[in-house]
């Protein structure tokens, strides 16, 4: 079923339990993010290091999407410096717009290829990147 | 008796086509907007292959029967809500409409006008439409914005009413049936309760007009906005409707060609009610559309519409209670509650509810409905919401109680 290559295994999995799920006291920054049209919303506490995310927590409310999505990127993201952490990003705002030409590129993106399947369904591409695009607004705040 | 308008959808071409996973299309969404009848896709564009002119301007033949066919237009929408033709204002939309009062009621040149210190009063079940332009008038104005609440069942609390409604309110507007809950408000007593001090009533009857018969006289009313594209008709065409007299009053928030009486460098005075409200060249076909769609409606009958979408909902109603897990959110009873039902699948975010309902066909919408202050009261993150109208059918109903069920072994969803 075309709806099978949109739920993912995994994105069910990490809906039902989401990762790094729950504010940290301590962060650098603190970003909102919402997406107006389904009342979708993400707030996520960032913390780095010497260009490195050390620390990354998040709290929201929306769907599997964009609940899964937030936490799958969490584990990719910890850990990682400014730079690469932009790289898989990119890779992954690409993969959302491929319009379901694209599988991903695991080695890049691991678990968040499981995502590739949402480029085909137009209405649900900003719930995949709510929570990127909050990282993305956080992490640049820290940097600068 | 129930009423049998199952040779209706053979007039709307678009459940021709096939949708997701190759199934047929189960729409569920006329809240949003409608489906259009042949006869209404046809009066638009045959307006642009056979009349096309602007209005009220040129010298030529094509021109008078242009104007011919959308002053008809106004003629047809003002039977419809038992109005005057010279009442009746044609906008690009219900939000056009409520716009334009909002912004009319806020220039101090208005005979009547919003002043710091007057009140406006509003319910927490307002579609945004019919908050944000008061709430902006109360900005710009220094105006108090107050409202009537929602009750835990879905309904207007009047337990309050004297107080929220005060001699210090001027506008009260509300919607005549909530777009997220399905309920009819009390339209009659909260009139009374505004003549009792003065203020004037704005109706929003995007969801009502469609549905079922109204009469602006009866309603005892001084404003009503609805959309075109939720009555059949086309998109880009509203209807503001005003009395006559206070029309008069006010002054228009739209300026340019058309709605004017003369003009010089330095000023300008305006055309007639309702023309001064009309600026620029109007929308032509969708008026023409829309007069079609009134047929079309007035064909079929307001009355039998309604008993239709009575006798649905109530169905729907009855089994969608039965769901484990599934809550209506609005009243669960037929008194005073139209066809909009909203619903929660717990465990499953409505965005979630809609996407697997699409699989199956099923057309609703989902999230929060241009509704979020009423969201935020009843605690909720959004709701799937099923609309019906008169091209539905039990079995539209059947497919959609069946596809709950598949929504909750999908997701996983004990009990
Ligand atoms: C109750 C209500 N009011 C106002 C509107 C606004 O109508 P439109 O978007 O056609 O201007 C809607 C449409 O969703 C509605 O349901």
């Amino acid at each position: 079923m075309e709806l099978d290559s949109l739920y993912q295994e995994v994105i069910l999995d990490h809906y039902r339990s989401p990762h790094h799920k729950g504010l940290s006291a301590n962060k650098d920054i603190q970003v909102h993010h919402n997406n107006p049209s389904c009342g979708d919303e993400v707030t996520l506490n960032l913390s780095m290091k010497g260009g490195v995310v050390t620390d990354l927590t998040w709290d929201g409310v929306g769907c599997s999407i964009s609940m899964a999505s937030t936490s799958v990127m969490s584990d990719l993201l910890v850990g990682k410096g400014y730079k690469d952490a932009m790289n898989i990003l990119d890779n992954f705002v690409e993969l959302m717009q491929s319009k379901g030409q694209s599988v991903g590129d695991e080695s890049i993106l691991e678990d968040a290829v499981a995502f590739a399947g949402v480029s085909k369904f137009p209405a649900r591409i900003k719930c995949a990147l709510l929570g990127w695009m909050a990282f993305k607004d956080a992490s640049s705040q820290v940097m600068q | 008796m129930s009423i049998d308008l199952s040779s209706c959808k053979k007039d709307f071409p678009i459940f021709e086509r096939k949708v997701r996973g190759g199934n047929s299309l189960i729409y569920l969404d006329s809240g949003a907007t409608s489906q259009k009848p042949n006869s209404v896709i046809e009066a638009e564009s045959n307006f642009y292959r056979t009349v096309n002119a602007a209005v009220h301007r040129g010298a030529h033949l094509l021109a008078e029967e242009a104007s011919e066919a959308y002053e008809s237009a106004r003629e047809k929408v003002a039977a419809f809500i038992g109005a005057r033709s010279n009442e009746v204002i044609f906008s690009k939309s219900a939000t056009e409409s409520l716009n334009i009062i909002a912004y009319s009621f806020g220039n101090p040149d208005s005979r009547i006008n919003i002043k710091a210190g007057d009140q406006i009063v509003v319910t927490e079940m307002e579609h945004h439409a019919n908050l944000i332009p008061w709430q902006q008038l109360a900005k710009r104005t220094g105006a108090e914005l107050r409202w009537l609440s929602v009750t835990a069942d879905g309904r207007i609390d009047l337990t309050n009413l004297d107080q929220v409604i005060t001699k210090k309110t001027k506008i009260v507007a509300i919607t005549h049936q909530s777009n997220v809950l399905g309920s009819i408000l009390p339209v009659e007593t909260i009139v009374k309760a505004s003549r009792a001090v003065g203020a004037l009533v704005v109706l929003d009857a995007c969801q009502s007009a469609p549905h079922f018969a109204l009469d602006v006289k009866k309603l005892d009313i001084d404003f009503l906005a609805f959309s075109g594209h939720k009555t059949l008709g086309p998109t880009g065409i509203g209807v503001l409707w005003g009395k006559f007299d206070l029309l008069e009053k006010l002054e228009p928030s739209l300026f340019g060609g058309s709605m004017v009486d003369s003009v010089t460098m330095e000023s300008a005075t305006w055309a007639a009610t309702p023309r001064k409200f009309e600026a620029g060249v109007p929308n032509m076909a969708q008026a023409v559309g829309l007069s079609a769609a009134i047929d079309y409606l007035n064909h079929i009958g307001m009355h039998n519409i309604a008993q239709h979408e009575q006798d649905l909902t109530s169905y729907l109603l009855k089994g969608i209670v039965g769901i484990s897990g599934v809550k209506v959110i609005g009243p669960v009873d037929m008194k005073d509650r139209g066809g909009v039902v909203s619903f929660t699948v717990e465990g499953v975010h409505p965005h979630d509810v809609g996407q697997v309902l699409d699989q199956y066909g099923i057309a609703v919408r989902t999230g929060h409905h241009c509704a979020w202050p009423l969201m935020r009261k009843l605690n909720l993150v959004g709701t799937t919401r099923a609309s019906l109208y008169l091209y539905n059918s039990k079995s539209d109903v059947d497919s959609l109680l069946e596809s709950i069920e598949k929504v909750k072994s999908y997701f996983k969803v004990s009990k």
